[in-house]
């Protein structure tokens, strides 16, 4: 692989950290749907909560590549964790450094690079969700503030996160050019938070509603001018997509290496069951596949830090990963047989969280289109 | 060939469709948030003749037969698959071993209690190191004099926190391993008989899945059921009828994720329209609904073949593995079309997609499966 020997041993760094710190934790904050916020915490130290800008905003300035091996090793041993790094850096932190201005960055971007807060961001709606343009939320111009108004679902750090970026409607009459994206404090008046969602995996990850009533947001936490919030956000996510698949590629090496482990102690007819041709070709199709995930991972990554176009890319990466990696979950469960299906068993939970990696941050759905509309341009 | 049900088997399917529908689905989500089935569910079931399914009147059976009883699994199992299993179990492992391969007395004993539900039943062949290699049972039990002296543990035994009688499988003569495999009927009040903590599973939650050890547990000689040493064939045999019956299952589960599928996305609007009038969520539901077609005809033709009495080991295998995968396929393609629903535990289809997960796992994972059917087919 073309990693260089800096991104092997910050791999090798995050992974120790990952195995003993965040490992022994992860079943329980699944099984009581608990925020790790201590490991949050350590992680901020260690600079993950902002490796997407640079040093003079309080973050790393890691490129793709490094910040992909970040959520994919931290995905490799629990799923909560990946995804709570990966929304905050993603999703909050990043379009706050891209299309901030300067006093805005410097205002925002340190604590949340930080680590000393989270951050959410809010797009979702009960009738928005692969039309994301269907946006209700909307934002009306009184003096100097916005008034907002509206729901938002699904928003992961939608409780612990303190700064949040929302899309909502300026302009009713402009369709997806109405819509704008505001920089929010949650501490702002009419900002509440709703339902915690009880969910199938990634259980200790932190996912909510969001509802503004007559929220009251000071006119220059605008992000960028009215009108661009939709150009934003397809951009955001084009970025988030590259972190969604390494965190299906971290877990999805996560089971793999479980069950291969599991394999080769397991007898059954006098033998390891990895002498058996039928085991043999599942892991060899598992590892296959990993790879494949992880290339077009990187290789999005790559074009993204060369600053090629990565649209079609990013699309392709977080699709395949997160369809290979819950086909490698299955088998990791199916290689372990009754044992899979126990919460005492690590791949029970891998098979669960990396449900998530289909359909958040864009469906597998969604990903098609995308991946049709570059290639038919 | 008849494609169609006769009029007792359109009445079993009817009323256990009114009944499932009515009073098991509003309580299916509570029994998976809760991991446990009320005993005054059993009651129920066993006052409506669900506990003795396939057994004649006279042991207080309601007298179905065998597809008559798939029909009614599938029905329990569009709702609820941890109860379906759970009576499941002691309908065909449990009433069924000790109607096939009991005594007059052993019959007498325990049909009529089981068809009551005074009784209920589990069923255990697997431990910790017999999986699928279910010849090489370590659990002992050794003749002396008007007892069998049981020593061992199994794993993973469905009702094992709620049954009374086991159908256990334990080795007679250590030496002759698969062999020397026999079957008793263990009862919960024998002493040495130890019940496990209840296991924590992805799915199917509402059934009670527990270890159980035996530690010198003394059982009467005459509980022996079937021959001694000939308990490996009876396990087998009892293999064909539940195999199917787990197709059933996963046919039950698949056919509710895709009637849950139909209903949100013809509600589901999305750019202006329902999503049910874009191409993409059509296909995926052509696709569901073919092969859940596919895979009911299968589970069916096994049932017809066992009610004819025709070995079906083959066909057995291929319902289940088949149906099985199907499930798994389709309940994913449901919790696509959900879309971010699907992911939450307000919506049926996450509970569908943790549960159809078991069917490719238990009565012989759907790798045991594949060799059943080559093994026939090579021989």
């Amino acid at each position: 692989m073309w990693l260089s020997e800096k991104h092997e041993k910050f791999r090798m760094k995050i992974r120790e950290f990952a195995e003993s710190e965040i490992e022994p934790v992860s079943a329980q904050i699944d099984e009581n749907a608990e925020f790790p916020h201590e490991n949050i915490k350590k992680l901020g130290e260690m600079g993950i909560m902002g490796m997407v800008v640079p040093q003079e905003y309080g973050g790393t300035g890691d490129d793709m590549i490094t910040y992909a091996i970040a959520v994919e090793e931290l995905s490799r041993v629990c799923g909560s964790t990946g995804i709570t790094v990966a929304a905050h850096n993603s999703l909050a932190v990043y379009p706050l450094f891209l299309f901030g201005n300067e006093k805005q960055k410097k205002k925002y971007v340190p604590p949340l690079a930080r680590g000393e807060k989270l951050g959410a961001f809010g797009l979702t709606e009960p009738g928005a969700g692969s039309d994301a343009g269907a946006t209700k939320t909307s934002a009306v111009l009184k003096g100097d503030h916005y008034l907002i108004n509206g729901s938002k679902c699904f928003i992961t750090n939608a409780t612990v996160g303190e700064t949040l970026v929302i899309t909502a409607r300026t302009d009713p009459g402009k369709g997806a050019k109405g819509i704008s994206n505001f920089i929010i404090e949650k501490s702002m008046p009419g900002v509440k938070v709703g339902k915690k969602e009880n969910k199938m995996g990634l259980r200790g990850s932190d996912t909510a509603e969001l509802h503004f009533e007559d929220a009251r947001v000071p006119r220059e936490n605008l992000l960028g001018k009215e009108g661009e919030g939709f150009k934003q956000f397809l951009i955001t996510l084009d970025g988030g997509r590259i972190s969604i698949g390494a965190m299906a590629l971290g877990i999805a090496q996560g089971a793999y290496e479980k069950s291969l482990k599991y394999a080769k102690e397991r007898v059954q007819f006098g033998q390891p069951i990895t002498n058996f041709q039928a085991i043999q070709w599942k892991l060899s199709d598992m590892a296959t596949q990993i790879e494949a995930a992880r290339h077009l991972i990187y290789a999005a990554a790559w074009l993204k830090d060369q600053g090629k176009p990565y649209i079609k890319e990013s699309a392709m990466a977080k699709l395949y990963a997160s369809e290979v990696g819950r086909w490698v979950t299955y088998q990791a469960i199916q290689i372990l047989g009754g044992y899979g299906y126990l919460r005492e068993y690590p791949v029970e939970r891998y098979f669960r969280d990396i449900k998530l990696c289909e359909i958040g941050e864009g469906t597998s759905e969604i990903q098609k289109l995308v991946i049709a509309r570059e290639i038919l341009k | 060939m008849e494609f169609e049900l006769n009029e007792d088997q359109r009445m079993f399917k009817e009323a256990a469709r009114e009944f499932a529908s009515e009073r098991l689905a509003p309580l299916a989500q509570e029994f998976d948030e809760k991991e446990e089935i009320p005993q005054e569910i059993y009651k129920e079931l066993s006052e409506l003749g669900y506990l003795g399914m396939m057994l004649p009147e006279e042991y207080g059976g309601s007298g179905m037969d065998f597809l008559s009883y798939i029909l009614v699994m599938e029905e329990f199992a569009k709702v609820c698959a941890a109860l379906e299993i759970s009576i499941s179990v002691h309908n065909s492992l449990v009433c069924g071993a000790i109607y096939s391969f009991g005594t007059d007395e052993q019959k007498k004993k325990y049909l009529p209690r089981l068809a009551k539900g005074e009784l209920f039943g589990a069923y255990s062949l697997t431990e910790p190191t017999a999986g699928t290699d279910a010849g090489s049972l370590k659990t002992t039990a050794i003749l002396k004099g008007n007892h069998y002296v049981v020593n061992g543990t199994k794993t993973f035994v469905t009702n094992g926190g709620i049954a009374d009688v086991v159908i256990l499988f334990v080795l007679t003569n250590p030496e002759a391993k698969s062999r020397g495999i026999s079957c008793l009927i263990m009862e919960k009040g024998f002493e040495g008989f130890n019940v496990g903590a209840k296991e924590k599973k992805m799915g199917i939650r509402g059934s009670d899945t527990r270890e159980l050890s035996f530690e010198d547990c003394q059982v009467p000689k005459e509980n022996l059921l079937g021959e001694e040493n000939k308990g490996f064939k009876l396990a087998l045999t009892l293999l064909e009828p539940s195999r199917t019956a787990v197709g059933a299952q996963s046919l039950g589960i698949a056919q509710a994720a895709l009637d849950e599928a139909v209903k949100y996305s013809k509600e589901r609007v999305q750019f202006g329209q329902p999503i049910c009038n874009f191409q993409g969520i059509q296909f995926k539901l052509a696709d569901m609904a073919t092969k859940i077609d596919a895979a009911r005809l299968l589970v069916y033709r096994a049932a017809f073949l066992h009610d004819k009495k025709v070995k079906c080991t083959r066909e057995a295998s291929m319902a289940k593995l088949y149906a099985s995968e199907v499930a798994n396929w389709v309940v994913n393609e449901a919790v696509q079309i959900h879309g971010g629903y699907g992911y939450m535990k307000e919506y049926a289809v996450e509970r569908y997609f943790r549960d159809a997960r078991v069917t490719e796992i238990y009565e012989g994972t759907s790798e045991v499966q594949r060799i059943v059917i080559s093994r026939d087919l090579l021989k």
